[in-house]
């Protein structure tokens, strides 16, 4: 378990606060992902959990080892994929992993088993530098590098950015097969739609968690009935229905327009969407997604 | 319609490999289009060569009716650029920052100070035109260095996975600015990893180990591929890739 009590964490002689009194608990076996944008605080709670940094108040717990006392025994249990791209350029595929599994005490035969699946597929350029490789390929190296002690937690700090939605399913199938090992796993995504794919959330912003389930929680404690609306024309569809005087809230999604009402004024709204213009308005009431439910905590 | 982006059979080769494979595609005059593929599938090959930044190996291509072999210049001067990285200068303030921008684009000051007027308006920071750079949350910034990249009313803005990293509001009000500057008549092309965001564009394309797979309107491709989104457009293509990588 991992277990993070009132943290907090400040930069620039307390300027600037990173995390503000943050606590939450991972399970064991759990995939748990903090999602959120830039600057919510994620890479400050992955660096507090994996001792490389000291927070300004609170403790941490990361299986029954304390980050500060016992900082040395948990950098052997745990595997970190920071978000930059961290292992040595001008080291080959495999002298890197080696590099990590010497470092660990072990060799790569030893644990093959677990990084198999992930290796095999970067193995045909395993006399590559890794400074040449691709960015979904440095991805899946630099979890094989994690991997390679047999770590219990495994820490992801947005593993996904900037990797195309192919690679993005590839590395969530992965994780699935990780945790089915028993490894602990806390990872970041600033891609909402990933939330679903981990068995609890936190959905942080500005070092606050605002809320913290089961992806199917969040979605269900949504306050709103939620509408989607489309018509041929999106963007003035989007104006007109900012415009209506009972719309709480509205925002793009994908190519409709999902939609709050402060009374029960979807009734009528279709009525005056006629009279400007949009005679192929349509609106269906649908369930949120846990993107609309950021949106929903954000404004509040 | 009039284009301002028409290519033919552009390709680009380095050695054996071939980047970008006989692209052949049109993109009207503010039009917003989006340029969708995955990684290594040769968007950012593409994107250089239609900035006037590589020289194509052959194929023909005219950027707001100038030639990608001849006219490179000329090019530059007539498309805004901004991506992920953007080039703003942090220590400078948001005001000197469109100055700057706008000097190096050759505007005269009187015009340089109407359009800093505009800019900060349209992006209510009015009140922050004296505040450094490095001081304005990540979102503004975006916003910024988006209006800083069409400062100088280019017929073109490319934009490189421009909504990295923000959160989810944020992300939909730089595509009202989107939709601010297409409908000025600026011509949006724009590549991005968010599958909502490609169905905002007019009309998008999708490329695959260097060639346009698809392209057409979001509502066409998803009834040609009979799929509800664009992400199950996108899977369905790309994961047909053999090239991995960038």
């Amino acid at each position: 378990m991992i277990t993070l009590n009132k943290i907090k964490k400040t930069y620039n002689k307390g300027k600037l606060i990173a995390v503000r009194d943050i606590s939450f608990e991972v399970k064991d076996g759990e995939i748990f992902g903090l999602i959120g944008p830039d600057g919510a605080g994620k890479t400050t709670i992955f660096r507090i959990l994996t001792t490389l940094l000291l927070a300004d108040e609170g403790s941490a717990v990361v299986h029954d080892l304390d980050v500060v006392k016992d900082y040395r025994k948990i950098r052997n249990i745990v595997g970190y994929m920071p978000g930059r791209f961290s292992l040595y350029q001008d080291l080959t595929v495999e002298e890197n992993l080696n590099f990590f599994a010497t470092v660990f005490g072990t060799t790569i035969q030893e644990n093959y088993d677990l990084i198999k699946d992930i290796y095999q597929q970067i193995e045909p350029f395993k006399t590559r530098r890794a400074g040449k490789l691709s960015g979904g390929m440095k991805q899946k190296l630099a979890l094989c590098c994690a991997l390679i002690h047999k770590p219990e937690v495994l820490f992801l700090d947005e593993p996904t950015t900037g990797v195309d939605v192919v690679s993005r399913k590839e590395f969530w199938e992965m994780l699935k097969r990780l945790k089915a090992q028993g490894i602990t796993i806390l990872v970041s995504t600033p891609y909402m739609d990933e939330a679903n794919l981990c068995d609890r959330i936190a959905l942080i912003q500005k070092g606050e968690i605002l809320s913290i389930d089961t992806p199917a929680q969040i979605v269900r404690s949504f306050p709103k009935k939620l509408f989607a609306m489309k018509s041929a024309n999106s963007f003035e569809l989007l104006n007109d229905v900012r415009a209506y005087p009972e719309t709480e809230s509205c925002f793009a999604f994908g190519d409709s327009l999902h939609v709050t009402f402060t009374d029960h004024a979807e009734t009528n709204i279709l009525d005056y969407l006629h009279s400007k213009g949009h005679h192929d308005a349509s609106i269906e009431e649908i369930e949120p997604e846990i993107e609309d439910c950021f949106i929903h905590l954000l404004k509040d | 319609m009039e284009s301002v982006i028409k290519t033919e059979k552009l390709t680009k080769r380095f050695g054996d490999f071939i980047a970008a494979n006989e692209l052949t595609f049109e993109v009207g005059k503010g039009e917003i289009f989006g340029f969708l593929g995955a990684n290594g599938a040769g968007k950012t090959t593409a994107m250089r060569m239609l900035c006037g930044l590589l020289k194509p190996t052959s194929g023909k291509a005219t950027i707001a009716g100038f030639d990608v072999y001849t006219q490179t210049e000329m090019i530059k001067r007539n498309i805004g650029y901004m991506s992920q990285k953007f080039s703003l200068y942090d220590n400078l303030t948001v005001s000197e920052n469109i100055r700057f921008c706008a000097g190096i684009y050759g505007m005269r000051t009187a015009q340089i100070k109407t359009k800093t007027q505009e800019l900060l308006k349209e992006l209510q920071l009015e009140n922050e035109a004296k505040t450094l750079v490095s001081a304005l949350p990540l979102g503004w910034k975006q916003k910024l260095a988006f209006l800083v990249s069409i400062v100088h009313d280019p017929d073109i803005v490319f934009l490189d996975e421009p909504t990295g990293g923000v959160d989810p509001v944020t992300r939909r009000q730089f595509w009202d600015l989107i939709y601010y500057a297409a409908h000025k008549g600026v011509t949006v092309f724009v590549t991005t990893h968010y599958m909502d965001e490609a169905e905002y564009c007019n009309r998008i394309s999708i490329m695959v180990d260097g060639v346009i797979a698809a392209l057409d309107s979001p509502s066409n491709l998803k009834k040609q591929f009979g799929y509800t989104n664009m992400e199950d457009v996108f899977y369905e293509l790309a994961r047909k890739a053999k090239r991995k990588g960038d």
